[in-house]
């Protein structure tokens, strides 16, 4: 898929949180944390980054989810590989 | 009397194929109303049943979506009930949890308060979350292993709904489920009994539940040949003692009971609703399918239940039956009654079928059919068995049919039956609240 913005990556995860987690789209802002600040578990987390891979084309190993605590986190990781 | 501590019913819910709680459900109930309804999924062509008793009211139009992904059908049932038992009961609704929790300002919500190390939770599933197992394996066949939801096993488990009310309530006195078959969750209102005599908790959030009406349930049930078939008219199809009976009808919901010391309901002023007396159990050590043939084991849980409650079968005015519209099984559990009360008591007494309006609710069968009997010495009137047209030759007890049949006033006394596929029979004895 063509290379995302980030205006894009944050719209689609925004979407993607909205359908799993049920967090209200304008509550996604890159500073957020997914833990501390829009209280999603470990078990939702796993399932955000499975369709996040879908929406974006790009993997995401177990071992990189963990590092990914911030939306931003996960805007710099998905821009990044789609480089 | 003994000197057991009396345990009361403080709160009622219930989300049935008549009604989205209580008041609907009992409403039809005594109206004669069934439940039953023609599916119209492509695949049951190959199979000879082609309907059952869904739900009237869907989870979905109570519950936020992103709330009912990661439930099963059966957990998020087991959480509508127990919400309407709860707040029936008088308790306030739990605080929120989480984030939002210390966001939020609003005043304390109206209603009492229970410790929670002194609150328990019983809900029972006979199957589990049978949809998700099976949605689970084709979203990995069809869409790979990545798309196995990381929640299945938590949806999956017949444990489930008890740990999701029991996270709701904040139960810390302890979360069982009771697992047998159609006789589950009669045992969770036993276990319930029991938790609050042992002065293991004060309150007890106690119930059952189930939603298994999916094509392979159907097909399993029938191959067994236990289904009726009555494709023409599904509404009829449940017809306990009627002559052309030809089997039980699949139903889905949950019943949830608030149970209650009475020192406890009554310190916090609470309506007691009945008094949940006590619960006999047994084992049929005969077979895995099939009930022991002579009832015996049936009419030694129904006399274990009136020595736990302290009862006499003089006492018993009514049995809410197990009663599944099998040609078998209806006139066994008959000939089990006139064996525990006597064959001249049971004759006095009242005996209804409600299945033929619910369905079977199979794990969620005996809480509901608790909740019935509650309401039934509640309000002095016994539900009629719908679509008992043409009575059974060897029916010789007094099946309520037609209209809802007066009760007498005073303190009366009733069972609710449960048998379980394992040979597990369990009769739960209730009494008036005067």
């Amino acid at each position: 898929m063509a290379v995302a913005t980030e205006q894009e990556i944050l719209d689609g995860l925004a979407e993607i949180i909205d359908e799993i987690v049920g967090i209200d789209k304008s509550e996604v802002t890159p500073e957020k944390n997914f833990i501390d600040d829009l209280d999603i578990d470990s078990l939702s987390m796993v399932e955000i980054a499975v369709a996040a891979q879908d929406k974006f084309g790009v993997e995401i190993p177990d071992d990189e989810l963990r590092n990914l605590k911030t939306v931003k986190d996960v805007i710099n990781f998905v821009q990044n590989l789609q480089k | 009397m003994s000197d057991k501590t009396t345990v009361v019913v403080t709160g009622l819910g219930a989300t049935t194929p008549l009604g989205g709680d209580v008041p609907s459900t009992w409403s039809a109930l005594l109206a004669g109303k069934s439940g039953v309804r023609k599916l119209d999924w492509d695949i049951l062509d190959q199979i000879p049943v082609k309907f059952a008793a869904q739900l009237a009211v869907d989870p979905a139009e109570i519950m936020p979506r992103a709330q009912l992904r990661r439930l099963d059908r059966n957990q998020a049932i087991a959480l509508i009930a127990a919400r309407e038992a709860w707040t029936h009961a008088g308790f306030a609704p739990p605080a929120k949890k989480g984030r939002k929790a210390a966001d939020e300002e609003a005043p304390a919500p109206e209603g009492d308060t229970v410790d929670g190390d002194r609150l328990g939770v019983v809900i029972s599933s006979g199957i589990g979350g049978l949809h998700t197992a099976l949605n689970s394996y084709d979203d990995w066949r069809d869409k790979g292993w990545k798309r196995v939801s990381p929640f299945t096993v938590p949806m999956l488990m017949p444990n489930g709904a008890s740990g999701h009310v029991g996270i709701e309530f904040g139960a810390m006195a302890g979360s069982h489920a009771l697992v047998s078959a159609c006789a589950s969750s009669a045992e969770a209102v036993g276990y319930a009994i029991d938790m609050i005599r042992a002065g293991r908790a004060d309150v007890v959030i106690c119930g059952g539940t189930e939603s298994c009406i999916h094509p392979l349930q159907m097909a399993s049930f029938g191959s067994m040949r236990a289904m009726s078939t009555r494709n023409d008219e599904p509404e009829r199809a449940s017809r306990p003692y009627d002559k052309n009976r030809d089997g039980f009808v699949l139903g889905e919901g949950a019943a949830v009971m608030i149970l209650e010391s009475e020192e406890h309901a009554r310190a916090r002023g609470a309506r007691i609703h009945a008094i949940a007396a006590g619960c006999g159990y047994s084992g049929d050590a005969y077979d895995i399918v099939l009930p022991e043939p002579s009832g015996s084991g049936q009419a030694k849980a129904m006399r274990r239940a009136l020595v736990d409650a302290g009862l006499k079968p003089e006492d018993i005015v009514h049995v809410n039956a197990h009663a599944t519209s099998t040609p078998a099984g209806d006139i066994a559990e008959l000939n089990s009654i006139k064996a525990a009360l006597g064959e001249e008591q049971a004759k006095k007494i009242t005996v209804t079928g409600t299945k033929s309006m619910t369905g079977h609710l199979l794990g969620g069968a005996g809480a509901l059919e608790s909740v019935i009997t509650i309401l039934t010495l509640r309000e002095g009137l016994v539900p009629p068995t719908a679509n008992l047209e043409d009575l059974d030759d060897e029916v010789d007890l007094d099946i309520v049919r037609g209209e809802p049949r007066r009760l007498p006033d005073g303190p009366l006394a009733a069972l609710n039956n449960s048998f379980g596929f394992g040979g597990h029979n369990v009769s739960v004895a209730f009494r008036r609240a005067v």
